[in-house]
């Protein structure tokens, strides 16, 4: 088993201001998919979800306002799931909610390091 | 004499009075203070057979294992080599043994965490959790275990002694101590009701017995101040909800009958209330622990209202966060079932691929009965009884295999 992480990408929108019940639906559509990784006993880790506050610092020392790399896309989150291989990975990513709102879903293998 | 009265008051008595004499001994010699807690007991039934059993026999008790300590300290021949210079150490101590509720507490206390050591393995530590802290007869536990006599003997045996060796240096813990070990000790409780809740094959008195004791050891802790208290109150939560249907569960002729066969009027509303009560206790803070998940769903089990299902499979997808193990996640998939669709849980369910687990292949045939596809039902129940092991869960499962046949034709 090896372990990948998942990183969950979407472009916000500022237009969009769900109501209580919209809200409820998305957490419960996160919630019942990461529950089902964790009845396969695959879900390493349920990671984080990442605010929309944020900063970038840059190497010549100055910040810009927001979390966004170069493009408009940001990251929502991630969690970290075992899997045999990538291509497990990405089936454990099917149904993913973030898919269903036109983001990305990156999996990315996780190093390790011998002796650490 | 009243047998039965007789032998409730040397359970209650057993764990107590082993308590103290080890606290006084060191834990060294568990044995010792067994021997003598017996020899206590020996001596109780004999005078108490022709003179009645007395006015305050715990009392009566306490004096008696005193008296044999002190004798005891006094006869071995090793005492003056090896007791007397600790004794002359401690002799403000000894000259005043006394076996008071106070000491008693704070001996229990210091047994649990002494006892719950996570280095034995899950089952010595059960064994030996349920002989020392609850005062079980070695009869008893090979009951709850399905197991004899010298099994049980010689598991508690080996217990005792890597007990005594890792114990050796550490019989006085600091308070930083007792914190830290107080997740393993709940982990022990968790596991003793467990035993007691789940297991069907002990006999009903047993099994009742075994879900108060657990009961009993977790309200005893939290009693005391110096621990986080959240936790613990999950705990107790957790066991009055499932203890309230303990009556109901068993009532079935064919095994134990599960939520939606229970006789609701069965249920303990009393009990209800009472893990309601510690279930708010437990939401101080914002701490949330498994044994908070668990109550939340023995909880939302007793209610009959809209979004119930949905509750549940929120929690049971939360403590697959914590922690994965096979009945979660079939619990899970069965939830998600009530909540969303069958379909889906379907899907979900031929995800888990536990092989060669009797439960999981009748869970499918549940999910499939539920979807009226009484061939694919039929199908999974056969596949179940080929990996069930006990005669009970073959039974029931042929039970089941009838009704669907009943309802193919």
């Amino acid at each position: 088993m090896k372990d990948f992480m998942m990183l969950f990408h979407s472009e916000p929108n500022p237009d969009f201001n769900p109501t209580p019940e919209q809200i409820e639906e998305e957490v419960k559509a996160w919630q019942d998919w990461m529950g089902g990784i964790g009845a396969q006993g695959k879900l390493k880790n349920p990671g984080e979800a990442l605010g929309f506050e944020g900063k970038t610092m840059h190497a010549d020392g100055t910040i810009t306002d927001g979390p966004y790399a170069e493009l408009k896309e940001i990251v929502g989150g991630f969690i970290i799931v075992s899997a045999e291989s990538i291509e497990e990975a990405i089936q454990l990513g099917k149904g993913c909610p973030a898919l269903s709102s036109g983001g990305k879903v990156e999996v990315r293998d996780i190093m390790v390091f011998d002796g650490m | 004499m009243d047998n039965k009265l007789l032998s409730d008051i040397f359970k209650s008595e057993y764990s107590n009075l082993i308590a103290v004499l080890s606290s006084y001994y060191g834990l060294k010699d568990l044995e010792l203070a067994e021997d003598i807690v017996s020899d206590t007991f020996l001596r109780a039934m004999k005078t108490w057979s022709y003179k009645g059993i007395p006015e305050y026999p715990k009392a009566w008790l306490r004096k008696v294992a005193q008296n044999l300590m002190l004798e005891h300290f006094r006869r071995k021949k090793t005492f003056e080599e090896k007791i007397a210079p600790e004794l002359r150490a401690r002799t403000q101590q000894i000259k005043e043994i006394e076996i008071t509720d106070k000491i008693i507490e704070d001996s229990q206390l210091h047994m649990m965490f002494v006892l719950c050591d996570n280095k034995l393995n899950k089952e010595s530590q059960i064994c030996i959790a349920l002989r020392i802290l609850c005062g079980f007869s070695i009869e008893e536990i090979a009951k709850a275990f399905l197991s004899n006599k010298e099994t049980i003997n010689k598991k508690l045996y080996r217990a005792k002694k890597a007990i005594r060796e890792r114990n050796r240096v550490e019989t006085n813990l600091t308070l930083n101590q007792y914190v830290t070990r107080l997740d393993n000790v709940l982990r022990v409780i968790y596991l003793i009701f467990n035993e007691g809740y789940y297991s069907s094959v002990n006999e009903d008195n047993i099994r009742h017995e075994i879900c108060w004791e657990a009961m009993r050891l977790s309200i005893f802790l939290s009693e005391h101040k110096i621990f986080p208290k959240q936790k613990i109150h999950a705990l107790i939560a957790l066991m009055c909800f499932h203890t309230s249907r303990l009556d109901a569960r068993i009532s079935g002729e064919k095994g134990d009958l599960l939520y939606h066969e229970q006789d609701k009027s069965k249920w303990n509303s009393a009990l209800i209330q009472k893990g309601e009560k510690y279930l708010k206790l437990s939401a101080e803070g914002d701490m949330v622990s498994k044994y908070h998940l668990e109550a939340g769903i023995a909880y939302w089990h007793t209610r009959d209202n809209n979004g119930k299902w949905n509750n549940i499979l929120q929690l049971y997808n939360k403590l697959l966060t914590i922690e994965y193990s096979p009945i979660i996640a079939m619990n899970r998939t069965y939830a998600l079932a009530r909540a969303n669709s069958i379909v889906e849980a379907i899907q979900e369910a031929h995800k888990l691929e536990l092989k060669n687990n009797h439960h999981y292949f009748c869970l499918l045939a549940e999910l499939y009965h539920m979807n009226n596809n009484i061939e694919k039902e039929i199908e999974y129940l056969n596949v179940a009884i080929g990996f069930a092991n006990k005669k009970s869960e073959k039974e029931l499962i042929k039970h089941r295999l009838e009704k669907a046949s009943q309802l193919k034709t």
